[in-house]
């Protein structure tokens, strides 16, 4: 049986609609062979969760930069852990400042990517942390 | 295989378990064996679904139309299940899966069920997933599924055969004269669907598809495909109602093949797809998927290469290492 391909979401909680990181991890990660799923701008917590269940994903790359990650990437934890979901990882990206990191980390965010971070780097973190998980059935 | 697990997974499916029925589906997508055998076990409980396929270029409005066909089928009480596939990267083996993009608004309906596939490549075997995918949502009771695809390859081709109704989607000024269309999606087509019919080559297009069909000698069962304009999504009222329209006329053609004879013909072609796959599956894709792993296709590839033997060499050893019987 062939090595199983992860699945990634990409995904941009709230109103903002600055997209181009998004896209480049979003085709960064097709190239490192995973199946990425795009979900685009606007989505509220719920939708992204929803979504990620539907889709069976193993890991939801959240990126904001309007300021808003630390309302909306907890909320994204929080309801996959009602659902039962959380062995599903989570990270993020965007314009978020050093000094918000802890409360991410404490809010469930297993690792923050901001602007700068050599791509590899994400993909080696990936390669390392992420495995399809046999707890869904 | 473990028989209790099998049966609470397919009782989590019965309870419409979102994150157990998308799992599954990976599985089926994986091969792996025990999904393979809940697909068998649910598989005579399944054809209450009705199945439409939809198919077209690149950024012809696929999705955008499922979108709004997803709302017309809601507004009539339906719930609707999608397999949303994208081509996956022949070289770097990833998917970008992005159909899903359109059809966000529905993701806090319960009665809509979503899933991206990727195409996986020729031995990934999409025709037998897609096949068992529309099983499992045909078991968890979804009333209508749609299966959108681009219509390039052979193995896409071959999903529209799961289709009870399948819609081709062209649009105006895209250099596709009808007559370039490949033969199989043309005469594949049940419903045709000019998207973007604002477009001032519409009625050129129009035309041509009706001198086209035109030329057809007969219809099987006298079906002539009706060719259904739809206009900008600019106006998302008048294309919502154009929609509407497309639903009636998907519904006249299911109408259409409760007609015996037609319906034993397409299952007649399904079935004949089915079983094709199913020996590629059983027998083709593991014994290639034997000699990847153990090295043995990269020997063999280094031959061809360098020369030393060709393709069909190859081939008649690996069948003379494998079949028993003379073919």
């Amino acid at each position: 049986m062939a090595k199983r391909k992860l699945r990634i979401m990409v995904a941009k909680p709230g109103l903002d609609g600055h997209d181009r990181g998004a896209r480049i991890l979003a085709r960064f990660f097709r190239d490192c062979g995973y199946e990425v799923i795009y979900t685009g701008c606007h989505q509220t917590p719920e939708q992204i969760v929803e979504a990620a269940l539907q889709e069976d994903v193993d890991l939801i790359g959240l990126s904001c930069l309007s300021g808003a990650h630390k309302e909306l990437f907890p909320k994204v934890v929080k309801l996959l852990r009602e659902k039962g979901a959380d062995d599903i990882v989570v990270i993020g990206g965007g314009i978020i400042p050093k000094q918000d990191f802890q409360y991410l980390y404490d809010a469930g965010i297993k690792e923050v990517f901001t602007p700068g971070t050599p791509l590899e780097e994400i993909k080696e973190w990936i390669d390392k942390n992420v495995k399809v998980e046999d707890k869904v059935l | 295989m473990d028989n209790s697990r099998i049966e609470k997974i397919i009782e989590r499916i019965k309870a419409k378990d979102v994150r157990v029925v998308s799992r599954l589906i990976r599985n089926i997508e994986d091969r792996i064996p025990e999904a393979k055998e809940i697909v068998k076990r649910i598989y005579p409980y399944t054809g209450g679904a009705k199945v439409i396929g939809i198919t077209g270029a690149p950024g012809a409005g696929k999705s955008t139309i499922t979108d709004f066909l997803i709302t017309s089928f809601r507004k009539k009480g339906k719930t609707v299940g999608v397999l949303a596939v994208d081509p996956t990267s022949p070289f770097t083996g990833g998917a970008l899966l992005g159909d899903r993009v359109r059809m966000q608004s529905h993701a806090g309906d319960d009665g809509v069920f979503i899933r991206s596939l990727a195409t996986r490549g020729a031995l990934g075997g999409l025709s037998a997933a897609v096949e068992d995918a529309i099983y499992v949502l045909d078991f968890m009771g979804k009333d209508i599924i749609i299966v959108e695809t681009v219509g390039t390859g052979q193995s896409e081709v071959d999903i529209m055969n799961n289709a009870h109704t399948i819609l081709v989607v062209l649009t105006p000024g895209m250099g596709d004269d009808v007559q370039t269309i490949k033969a199989g999606i043309m005469e594949i087509a049940d419903i045709f669907v000019i998207n973007k019919g604002d477009h001032p080559n519409t009625t050129k297009l129009y035309m041509d598809l009706m001198r086209a069909l035109d030329m057809v000698q007969s219809f099987p069962g006298n079906w002539r495909p009706p060719i259904v304009k739809l206009e900008s999504i600019a106006n998302p009222i008048k294309f919502a109602q154009q929609v509407d329209e497309l639903r009636e006329k998907i519904e006249e053609h299911f109408r259409f093949l409760e007609d015996k004879d037609i319906f034993e013909e397409r299952e007649r072609r399904k079935a004949r797809v089915q079983l094709i796959n199913a020996v590629k599956s059983q027998m083709l894709y593991p014994i290639l998927e034997r000699l990847e792993e153990d090295g043995e296709l990269e020997k063999m590839i280094k031959g061809i290469v360098k020369k030393e033997a060709s393709p069909y060499n190859y081939a008649e050893d690996i069948r003379e290492r494998f079949l028993r019987e003379e073919v």
